[in-house]
Formats: structure tokens, C-alpha cells, sequence
């Protein structure tokens, strides 16, 4: 039988710690597999073999600190057919994005005695600032599981099933009490979009959003819930300012919290 | 990665390599060589700075765990620990020793995840000629499967005890947020009873591989605990007579910012280089390991000392055995506590923390005010402190194969970068190969 030329899976990594595209690796019982399927045409942190693109599905990790990075994404996209971000700092800009809030300029010599031989843009933003993106994957780290959902979606030519709903209904199907309501643990999941199987509240942790924002949020409402908890305004900046900082929802709702 | 932009004119050569494959993040190497001599090694780290030391300011101390877990994905447990026994130093709280144990299971199941993962996919293709495992895979499925197994051995420690593989969501100040049940060790155990023996098969295997001959006289630094192989305690011992308390650190050691890195140059002060990582903790703790680990490495072709850095593969596979092993005694005696204690004392202070990342030491110092906000943090990741090593190790290997053609030269040059394991993500404040010949 005449065998079809397999789809060419490209790997690319901007500012990040690598842990999005370790899933990959991570995915022990199902690797050789998906290589049956696609062809690992570019992925450096496991080969050093590179195959030419253009390239069928670029998976894409990490956020744009850099002017060199803002260019390169560019030809990355130009050289991919489907285009999907993966993880916090791809889709969000990261936590480095937690210079958004500041001046990058105060903070480079905090870290750097030679500020000078540092490049760096004032802000991280997420790949989708920059080029058109076709599927975005939350999380920080993604889901494995959701990982190899959309890209057997794509191979199939269907659309993937990753839910946009809130923490919560995982929290529901998981039979887990609410960590609010039983122990007035404050907890972001009401706000924050499923995929990690509502995996803090099952280890007696209220959630703290690294999925990102839900379709639909209301972080007001959940804000006065923290305040009754004891919460403080600076406590809900911190909150709602970690791993999806830059995401609009959260964004907007920790700038109305400071002072 | 081919070498790209070898010139040759008469006298001079540079050889580079814009990106190294096979290692976590983005380094580049470059070899300048003038009437055949070595004139300039750089290992270059271009990974974008993402400046976590300075985004700690004002954060609380409960969240420095999980944000500096972000540093890396590799390592996330590594950054976890540090941070906790930093901060505990700094609040005066001394853990029981069922969570002490706990944590020395979870970096198990990290240095088995990490080690695993760099013997089987990024260092063994060097050895036997392969691009990649997955090329690797064709011609040796059976290895490769085993490899990808017992990896699995690692994550599933870390899953069960730590929520998920990569940035575990259990670890906090004073404990874990949860506490595990013995029954949720249930089927761990047997597991880990296969993964030792997989583990054993590992170190036997890697020490069939075809090693060159390259002794050298390394300093190694590594923590050192008169009962344990060391993982989160212990004071910081060299092979060249350093023994300090890890809150003296910042007295011995210090780091450069130069123009070529987006990594800080670290060294000891008035000494130089120095060798982190497994080989180190090998060497400065044979007699610490589990008898069975100790039985694996004297017949696997290391003696109680290795100092040829290719054999790193070796260290790595017993002390993936020693993990096994520690991990399986760990279980087996493990009965949860009532209760950990849930309010943490905060004061102002200055706390030290350093443990053994599967890399080699990660040093965290965090200062804090009363409420436990941090005032101000430093972090030292391994890799940045094997810099200096690696680049001592490229200029040797450079100086000894200047005959060969570039191609080969830079191929030995990326076996010798991961011979380290470098991790370049955790280094930048971290690589391209260049050789220029003039």
C-alpha cells in the first residue's frame, strides 16, 4: 500500500520555561504514536534534525519579549499552515507579563548589572498581538491530554472539544465540595476556564487561574466574595495578577483594585 | 544542527552553532581558533530574560513556590523546594520528618523524570549516532520504550504527590496542601519496583556506550548531609576543600554579567569554575547512596569517583536508581501525619535555601518583611554556574581536535554542552555553535 506523506509538525519557542512543549515528551505512552501520524519536522529541544517547511501544524510556546522575537514570529507564521499557541505565556504573554505593569527599565537592574547588554521590550504580550492565530490552548503548563485532543482534531479535520466553561463544573463532575462555600477558601475557579480537571480544589487549594480567563467571567461578583472572605484589595491584584496577568478579564479586574 | 558560516581563510576559523538542539531552551555556541590556537570560546545563552528576581518584589511568600516554578518546566519541583526551605529559614520553621520525607519523594520522582528524559531522548542519540529517540526508536524500540516507561515512573510520583507532571500545584510553606493517603501510593509501588530494575538495566546500558578519553580536574560542588544522598539539605562541600553552610553561599560564590549572555556568569571567589550537578553529588557522596545504587555504579564502569564528564550519562542512570530505591523505602514506611500546621508565622528576615536540582545546586535568598511580602530575591540556577565548565570543556575539546573537518568538530562541541544537561531556561539571566578559524 502506497503510504501518504505525513503531516510536518514544527515546535517553536519564545519566552517561556519550556514546560508547554516538555508535554509533548511528557506524552510517554503516546508518542511513538502520534510520530506514526505527524512528522517531527522541527523540534529542537528533542532533535537536531530539521526538515524544511512550511510546516502543517506549528505548535508555538512562549511569549514576545524581544524585538528579534516580534519579527521571528512572523516567519514562523508564514511558514505554518495552522498555527496553535500553547500555554500561558503564548496565549497571555506569561508571568513576565507582570512587567506590563511596570516600568521594564527599573526592573532589568534589579536582575542585570549591565543593563545595557540586556534587550528586552517593555511588555510580554501573547502571540496573537502580533499574527493571526488558529487555535489557542490554555494553561500553565497546558493539559497533555488537551494537547494531543487537538492535534488528533486537526488530523481528523474536526473542531476540538475543549470546553470554555469555568473550573467549577469540573469541581461539580469531580464530586469536590466548593472550597468557598464549605471552607471559605477563596478560590478563582467560578472565573478561571476547565482543563486542568480542577486539580487544586481536589488537593484542598482553592484555584489560582492558571487556565486564564473563562468564555464568560463575572470577576466583580467573585471580588466582593473574596472581600467577605477577608480578602484584601491588594491580596485581589496578586490574585488575579500571576501566570494569565495580561489576559484582558483578569487585567481589568486587578486594575480596578489598585490604589 | 549543522554548523553554518565555517570561514576559512588561511590561519582563521570560526566555527558556530546558532542553536543547540537537545537541550531545554535556547543557547548558541562560538569557537574562534587564530594560527591554531584556541582564541575565544563563548556558549551564549539568547533565551529572552524574563526577570523573575525583580517580579518576586512585593509578591507574597506563599506565591514565590509557584512563580518560580515558572523558571522552569523541567525542574519545577527543584524551584519549589529551594523556595519553601528558603523561606522556612527565614520564619524559624523547622518541618517533621514525614514531610521532609514527602519532599524527598517528589524530587525523586523530578530527578527520575529529568534524568531519564536526558539519558534516553537528548544525551544517548550523541553515543550511538542519532539525530533523535525518535530515530533511535526504529532501530531500538525495546531501549527507547524502556526509557519512556520508566520516565513515566518519575512523572507518576510527581502526578500523584504533586497534582500534575509539570508545575505541581502540592507544595507549599510548612508542607503540602494536601496530604496523601497510603492508599493513593497504592499503585505506585509496584511501579517503582519495575522501574528500579529498568533503571539497574539503564546504568548497565549506558555504561556499554563508546566514552573518549577526557579526565580533567574539575572542582565539584555539591550539598553534603552526613545521613543522606543529598537532595534539600545539607551544608555545601568541594572537591578542593570548600565546606560552608549554604547561608554562607553568597561569601563564597558570586556572578558576572557579561555582554555575550542573557545568563549570569557564576564562580567561586578567587578560585574560578566549578562543576555542578550529578557527577558532583556522585563524587562528593558515594558513600551515601542506597547499597544497591553504589553495586550499580562499580559495575557499570564508574568507580566511587568519575571525573570524564561524557560518563555523566552513567552518574545520571544510578542515581536514577538511587531515586527508585529511596522513593520505594520512602512509600513502604510512610504513614500520613494528623495534621500539618496551617498558619505559618511570618517575621522579617532573611532566609537561605539551596538543593539539589537534577541539575546540580539551585540557590535561592529571599528577604522579607514582617507581613511576608518579599522585599527582595536572588535565585542562582545549576546551569548558570556550570557555564565557566562548559566553556573550560569546549576550549579543551576544541584544542585536541583541530585537525578534524568543522562538521565533526562542532558535533563533539554539543555532545560536550550536553554532557551538563544544561537547562537554559532556568540560566537566563543561557546557546549557537560558531567556530572561527583564522
Amino acid at each position: 500500500m502506497q503510504q501518504k506523506s505525513k503531516p510536518k509538525l514544527a515546535v517553536w519557542k519564545f519566552a517561556s520555561c519550556d514546560g508547554c512543549q516538555l508535554s509533548l515528551l511528557d506524552c510517554e505512552d503516546e508518542l511513538l504514536a502520534v510520530t506514526e501520524e505527524v512528522e517531527i519536522a522541527y523540534f529542537p529541544e528533542a532533535s537536531r534534525a530539521v526538515i524544511k517547511g512550511p510546516y502543517d501544524i506549528s505548535l508555538v510556546e512562549g511569549s514576545i519579549t524581544t524585538q528579534h522575537d516580534a519579527e521571528k514570529i512572523h516567519h514562523v507564521r508564514h511558514a505554518s499552515r495552522f498555527l496553535m499557541t500553547i500555554g500561558a505565556c503564548a496565549t497571555a504573554g506569561g508571568i513576565q507579563a507582570l512587567r506590563n505593569f511596570k516600568d521594564v527599565k527599573q526592573l532589568v537592574p534589579m536582575v542585570y548589572a549591565n543593563p545595557k547588554y540586556i534587550e528586552t521590550l517593555n511588555k510580554s504580550t501573547p502571540i496573537a498581538d502580533h499574527v493571526f492565530v488558529d487555535f489557542e490552548l490554555r494553561g500553565c503548563p497546558i493539559n497533555k491530554a488537551q494537547l494531543l485532543e487537538v492535534i488528533s482534531a486537526y488530523l481528523h479535520g474536526r473542531k476540538p472539544n475543549t470546553p470554555r466553561y469555568s473550573v467549577c463544573m469540573e469541581c461539580k463532575r469531580n464530586g469536590t465540595p466548593c472550597l468557598m462555600v464549605a471552607h471559605g477558601t477563596p478560590c478563582l475557579g467560578p472565573v478561571t476556564q476547565a482543563g486542568c480537571g480542577a486539580l487544586c480544589p481536589l488537593y484542598e487549594r482553592g484555584c489560582f487561574g492558571c487556565y486564564g480567563p473563562a468564555e464568560t467571567t463575572n470577576t466583580r461578583a467573585l471580588s466582593e466574595q473574596w472581600k467577605a472572605l477577608g480578602k484584601t484589595p491588594q491580596d485581589l491584584v496578586r490574585a488575579f495578577r500571576t501566570y494569565n496577568a495580561y489576559a484582558e478579564a483578569f487585567r481589568k479586574e486587578s486594575d480596578t483594585h489598585e490604589s | 544542527m549543522k554548523a553554518n558560516g565555517a570561514t576559512k581563510t588561511t590561519q582563521t576559523k570560526v566555527i558556530k552553532v546558532d542553536m543547540i538542539a537537545r537541550v531545554e531552551g535556547e543557547g548558541a555556541l562560538y569557537v574562534k581558533i587564530k594560527n591554531r590556537t584556541v582564541t575565544d570560546v563563548e556558549f551564549r545563552i539568547f533565551e529572552p530574560p524574563r526577570l523573575f528576581e525583580a517580579l518576586l518584589r512585593g509578591r507574597a511568600y506563599s506565591e514565590a513556590p509557584d512563580i518560580t516554578a515558572r523558571i522552569c518546566g523541567i525542574c519545577p519541583v527543584a524551584y519549589q523546594m529551594s523556595a519553601v526551605h528558603a523561606i522556612e529559614n527565614a520564619f524559624g520553621i523547622t518541618v517533621d520528618n514525614t514531610i521532609r520525607n514527602l519532599r524527598r519523594l517528589l524530587y525523586c520522582g523530578e530527578w527520575i523524570e529529568s534524568h531519564v528524559l536526558h539519558i534516553y531522548m537528548l544525551h544517548a542519540p550523541d553515543f550511538l549516532g542519532y539525530a533523535d529517540a525518535i530515530q533511535l526508536a526504529h532501530d531500538y524500540p525495546d531501549i527507547v520504550n524502556r526509557g519512556l516507561a520508566l520516565k513515566k515512573a518519575g512523572n507518576d510520583i510527581v502526578r500523584v504527590l504533586g497534582g500534575r507532571e509539570i508545575h505541581p500545584i502540592n507544595v507549599r510553606v510548612g508542607g503540602f496542601y494536601h496530604l496523601p493517603t497510603k492508599q493513593d501510593f497504592g499503585a505506585l509501588l509496584d511501579k517503582l519496583k519495575w522501574a528500579r530494575d529498568a533503571a539497574i538495566e539503564t546504568a548497565r546500558w549506558t555504561g556499554s556506550l563508546p566514552f573518549p578519553d577526557a579526565d580533567y580536574d574539575y572542582e565539584f560542588v555539591a550539598l553534603h548531609h552526613p545521613d543522606e544522598y543529598p537532595m534539600i539539605e545539607g551544608r555545601l562541600l568541594s572537591s578542593k576543600g570548600l565546606n560552608i553552610a549554604v547561608s554562607e553561599y553568597d561569601n563564597y560564590f558570586a556572578e558576572e554579567h557579561l555582554a555575550r549572555s542573557n545568563a549570569l556568569y557564576s564562580f567561586l571567589k578567587g578560585r574560578g569554575a566549578y562543576f555542578v550537578g550529578p557527577m558532583a553529588r556522585y563524587n562528593l557522596n558515594f558513600e551515601q547512596l542506597t547499597p544497591l545504587a553504589k553495586e550499580t555504579a562499580l559495575s557499570s564502569g564508574i568507580g566511587t569517583t568519575c571525573t570524564n564528564p561524557f560518563k555523566s550519562i552513567i552518574v545520571r542512570a544510578v542515581e536514577t536508581v538511587y531515586a527508585c530505591d529511596h522513593a520505594i523505602q520512602i512509600i513502604e514506611n510512610y504513614n500520613p501525619p494528623e495534621n500539618s500546621p496551617d498558619v505559618i508565622h511570618t517575621r522579617s528576615g532573611t532566609g537561605y535555601g539551596c538543593t539539589e536540582a537534577p541539575r546540580g545546586i539551585l540557590y535561592h535568598r529571599y528577604r522579607l518583611d514582617d507581613a511576608g511580602s518579599i522585599l527582595d530575591a536572588k535565585i542562582v540556577p545549576p546551569t548558570s554556574q556550570n557555564q565557566k565548565v562548559i566553556e573550560d570543556d569546549l576550549r579543551r575539546v576544541v584544542e585536541t581536535n583541530l585537525d578534524l573537518p568543522d562538521e565533526q568538530i562542532t558535533m563533539q562541541c554539543e555532545q560536550v554542552i550536553r554532557n551538563y544537561d544544561p537547562c537554559i531556561s532556568c540560566a537566563t539571566h543561557f546557546l549557537h555553535l560558531h567556530v572561527d578559524r583564522m
